[in-house]
């Protein structure tokens, strides 16, 4: 009697409803996973080549597994024939220098911009809107005439020196900052705190996340930087991670590809896993300075 | 009487005095920030112009005013005409693959509840990785003979492509590389997007009669969307119109030229030819692109493409 | 137009239970409301009804066929939305067309592009604009339909998504909330249009509240919901003065009634605070029950109290609120094991009254109402000793 009614009162019977859900649950997840194998194919690609021996790698045949494990042959060459680990320190200490000098910049100045009444202010805010404009390219060459002039190729500074100033991050921290009550700026001044306390201790620590989020993007952006490097290192022992890549893709290593994998493994581990770890972190950070 | 106007006289030096601090402290906050913008973006701007006026070679010692001749130059030298289009090419395949798939991926992520954050990673994980150690995979992945790539052509019985030293080929391949390390960007920009979305509003479209994926999509996503798409639509076209990475290592703007873009030649006539004056003026017409693409996202934005 | 007939509706998210088997029949035409606390499942069971939501258990029936296998749109109802849900970025003839253009052409027809190619589109459109501009028209929209929604005032949206639902001309109106975005005055202006509305209409009216005003003033029944089930379906005034439950008879009634702890003695006689009344209940000497008396049933007594029939009580006036036509007292039971009780009055009595007065206060014991320790009602037994009864509260 209530199947009667069921299936005379419409036409889409629950059967077929189920069955249609189904089969868009089945398209839905068909295209992404044929999206992800895209996206994911290169980083198996490589954990599996680096553990091929090259035998295997020069055989037409596709195999995701090696027949004979390789690895530690193929991870000691690369070791070997590069210093990647000084590539990854060389990374390590031109992100955290970068990232240092720009927060120790764009924080006063970005509290200045927020929440102080100074001449030139409005003037100084436009020229950061402007220089957000502006990509690295741009000064580059001028800056490696006085880099040059200066006798301060190759060093650890003129690696750094064009990023110290993060216009972007002033342009956050200041959109942040002006959120920030007035009254409890008011209430420290009141309790005989200086400009230069608040902003470090009131001021800063409460914004935790947008900061945490610009530390994300920068290191990110330096860490995989090839463009500015390139001009002004051209010795092996201060290259970062792409520019130290760049140099072990030309030398012999030619096409051994297991030790070039291998090396792009060792290279590109450290932020995949820092991301694979603080995965929240990393999507939030890039995309709140992507948003703005 | 005379209470009352000692009060406000005597108030006066003390908001002076503190109006005063005011101002010395922000312009000392402003200060570095200020100098480092100076020496590291206004005044390299300044030497770029008067370098690109000039034919000045770095090491070089004499160099002369020469006006506005690089630019001419420039404008009719065939290669850069070719690396300009060559660039243009290549952000006319990134940009509506970076953000027509992008969205598509965003709009069905969005939906999951329990992979949702499994795909997220996915797709997420080109952008945090190491491009160049990336390209050197890729290259192997499209290798002729022994790249898998083409063994699964093979396997399917098409005859092999040589992706990157095939000249018709070449810059689509770089593009599509492009777009595999930008879209998960973009899919999450796109994703942040869909979640402002109020869920009332398509619980009301539901009721009203839009039951297909399609009129969903067409009456609330995509108009709702359209701040978010806008801004998606101008980075992506910046980011591609800066492509120098994929082409310093994979191609060197080969085969024959085919994959030869602007920043790849300001590059070599800036820092490995040293025609400093003429590299000066490249980088303002590379400059001038990149203006345009902001000036179309500030104007756009603030014509508020929504409601 | 159509009745509603809910068939043992269950629901539970995750492990918490939300609705527990509601049965509730809706007459064609009906002005229902459900009320309650929130989180009472008042709102889960409007969604369900419209389909956003689905049941775990039972079934629903709109117009007397079963609609649980129907998409929203498919089931004949329309709904307002707390937040309105009007679509921000169309005009307000957009806004109130949608569920037409939806219905009334086809997918090909509302394409972009696409659409171009149809002759029949242009025809179709002119009807949508007639009977948009009809519902335009009764609601005082017409010189607002080109607008966008940022550019309205909240009785403005309120109203557009009136429209939205009404044009449709739908069996039913579903109803979350729709008032409560409103400002105090606004919301009792809209009582009324919505009441009249619902007589102009004479489609059935479900409306989810949380304010028992809304509920009593607009309603031909209320069912009153708590924890996921009905306590007490009813008229509006069959809720106020026969109260199937204590949670009922606080939730219904403004000032909320005033309840005083008595005690059953010999013969099932009450006595409160220790003076025996005239009622008796059936229930066994020693038990603590609960009597609700309103407001408005207490009174000032000068002279001699405990006349027949009326119980009495001393009191200390704590505060006097002026509400213009009459005055709400309130008192303290000082010493006694008690809150504190309103008494509605007129401000002629009121102005008799210092701040600390020490009055009695008596009430018609007819008029109070009982409740065990349950909380469910207690009928007093007859003036001769026939036995009352004890109402089965419904779970």
């Amino acid at each position: 009697m209530t199947d009667l009614t069921l299936s005379a009162a419409g036409p889409v019977t629950p059967v077929h409803s189920v069955l249609r859900r189904f089969i868009t649950l089945a398209l839905v997840h068909g295209v992404l996973i044929a999206g992800a194998i895209f996206m994911l194919a290169p980083f198996i690609w490589m954990l599996v080549t680096s553990i091929k021996p090259p035998a295997e790698i020069f055989s037409a045949e596709i195999s995701l597994w090696p027949k004979q494990f390789y690895g530690v042959q193929n991870y000691l060459f690369a070791l070997e024939k590069a210093p990647l680990l000084r590539f990854a320190l060389n990374g390590l200490v031109l992100c955290l220098g970068i990232l240092t000098v720009q927060l120790l910049v764009a924080i006063p100045c970005a509290y200045a911009l927020a929440k102080l009444n100074f001449p030139g202010r409005n003037a100084l805010f436009v020229l950061v809107l402007l220089g957000l404009c502006i990509p690295v390219q741009v000064p580059a060459m001028p800056l490696y005439i006085a880099l040059a002039q200066l006798g301060l190729l190759n060093t650890y500074f003129s690696m750094m020196v064009p990023f110290f100033l993060s216009v972007f991050a002033i342009f956050l921290f200041r959109q942040f900052f002006r959120s920030f009550p007035d009254d409890i700026i008011n209430a420290a001044r009141l309790d005989g705190m200086s400009e230069f306390e608040i902003v470090w201790w009131i001021v800063t620590p409460s914004a935790w996340p947008a900061i945490a989020a610009f530390s994300v993007f920068s290191a990110v952006a330096h860490w995989n930087d090839l463009y500015w490097p390139l001009i002004v290192i051209s010795d092996a022992k201060l290259a970062p991670p792409p520019l130290g890549m760049m140099f072990f893709a030309d030398a012999e290593t030619g096409s051994n590809y297991g030790a070039l994998t291998a090396a792009a493994t060792i290279l590109t581990a450290p932020l995949v896993i820092a991301f694979l770890i603080a995965r929240r972190r990393f999507i939030d950070g890039i995309t709140m300075t992507g948003v703005k | 009487m005379t209470l009352a106007l000692s009060a406000p006289a005597g108030f006066a030096p003390v908001a002076r005095r503190r109006l005063w601090i005011e101002r010395i402290t922000g312009l000392g906050f402003a200060l570095p920030a200020f100098v480092l913008l100076l020496l590291t973006i206004l005044l390299p701007l300044a030497v770029l112009l008067w370098l690109s006026l000039t034919n000045y070679e770095f090491g070089g010692v004499d160099m002369d005013w020469v006006g506005f001749a690089n630019f001419g130059k420039a404008l009719a030298d065939p290669i850069i005409r070719r690396s300009l289009v060559n660039t243009l090419l290549y952000v006319a395949i990134v940009v509506p693959g970076g953000v027509l798939g992008a969205l598509m991926i965003a709009v069905l992520v969005h939906r999951r509840t329990r992979s949702r954050s499994l795909y997220e990673v996915i797709y997420f994980l080109p952008v945090t990785s190491t491009l160049i150690a990336m390209a050197t995979v890729w290259q192997f992945l499209l290798h002729p003979s022994l790249g898998p790539v083409n063994g699964v052509l093979k396997w399917l019985g098409f005859a092999p492509v040589a992706f990157l030293s095939e000249p018709s080929t070449a810059l689509a391949t770089l593009a599509v590389i492009g777009i595999w390390q930008l879209i998960g960007f973009n899919m999450i920009l796109f994703l942040a997007g869909l979640t402002a979305i109020p869920r009332d509003l398509y619980e009301a479209a539901d009721i009203d009669g839009c039951s297909s994926g399609i009129d969903r999509f067409l009456t609330i996503t995509w108009p709702l969307l359209g701040p978010t798409t806008m801004f998606v639509l101008v980075t992506t076209m910046i980011t591609a119109f800066k492509i120098f990475d994929t082409v310093a290592v994979m191609t060197r703007g080969g085969p024959v030229g085919s994959t030869e873009v602007l920043l790849y030649n300001i590059y070599l006539e800036g820092f490995q030819y040293f025609h400093t004056g003429y590299a000066a003026a490249l980088t303002f017409i590379f400059l001038a692109f990149i203006l345009v693409f902001s000036a179309v996202q500030t104007f756009a934005l603030d014509r508020k493409v929504h409601y | 137009m159509a009745t509603v007939a809910l068939s043992s509706i269950a629901k539970s998210f995750g492990s918490t239970k939300v609705l527990g088997g509601v049965d509730l029949d809706i007459a064609d035409g009906e002005f229902l409301t459900l009320v309650g606390p929130s989180g009472c499942g008042k709102s889960t069971l409007i969604r369900i009804i419209a389909g956003l939501e689905h049941q775990d258990g039972g079934g629903v029936a709109i117009g007397g066929s079963r609609v649980d296998h129907l998409r929203p749109h498919e089931r004949r109802v329309a709904m307002v939305f707390q937040s309105y849900a009007l679509y921000p970025h169309m005009s307000v003839r957009a806004n109130i067309a949608l569920p037409l253009t939806m219905s009334r052409l086809s997918l090909r027809q509302r394409l972009p592009l696409l659409r171009l190619l149809s002759r029949r589109r242009r025809e179709v459109m002119r009807g949508i604009e007639a009977d948009v501009g009809a519902v335009a028209m009764q609601l005082q929209l017409d010189h607002l339909l080109d607008r966008k929604p940022a550019q309205l005032s909240g009785g403005q949206r309120q109203r557009v998504a009136l429209g939205r639902a009404m044009v449709r001309q739908p069996a039913v109106f579903l109803m979350d909330e729709p008032l409560s975005n409103l400002d105090a005055k606004l919301r009792v202006h809209m009582r009324t249009e919505l009441a009249e509305l619902h007589k102009r209409l004479g489609a059935t009216f479900i409306y989810v509240t949380h304010d028992q005003v809304e509920a009593m003033t607009m309603s031909d029944r209320v069912a009153m919901m708590d924890s996921g089930s009905i306590l007490q379906l009813g008229t509006p005034s069959r809720l106020y003065e026969k109260p199937a439950s204590l949670k009922v008879a606080q939730f219904i009634g403004s000032p909320a009634i005033n309840l005083l702890p008595a005690t059953v003695a010999a013969a099932g006689r009450l006595e409160l605070f220790g003076r025996p009344m005239a009622l008796a209940v059936p229930l066994a000497q020693g038990q603590a029950v609960t009597l609700g008396i309103r407001s408005e049933a207490l009174a000032l007594v000068h002279g001699e109290p405990g006349a027949p029939g009326r119980a009495w009580f001393t009191a200390r006036l704590r505060r006097k609120e002026n509400l213009g036509s009459e005055y709400i007292l309130h008192f303290d039971l000082a010493g006694r094991d008690a809150q504190g009780v309103t008494m509605r009055t007129t401000p002629a009595i009121a102005a008799g009254l210092s701040e600390a007065a020490e009055v009695t206060l008596g009430f018609d014991e007819a008029a109070c109402h009982i409740f065990g320790t349950d909380g469910g009602r207690v009928e007093p037994r007859g003036e001769n000793g026939a036995t009352g009864s004890v109402v089965p509260l419904r779970a």
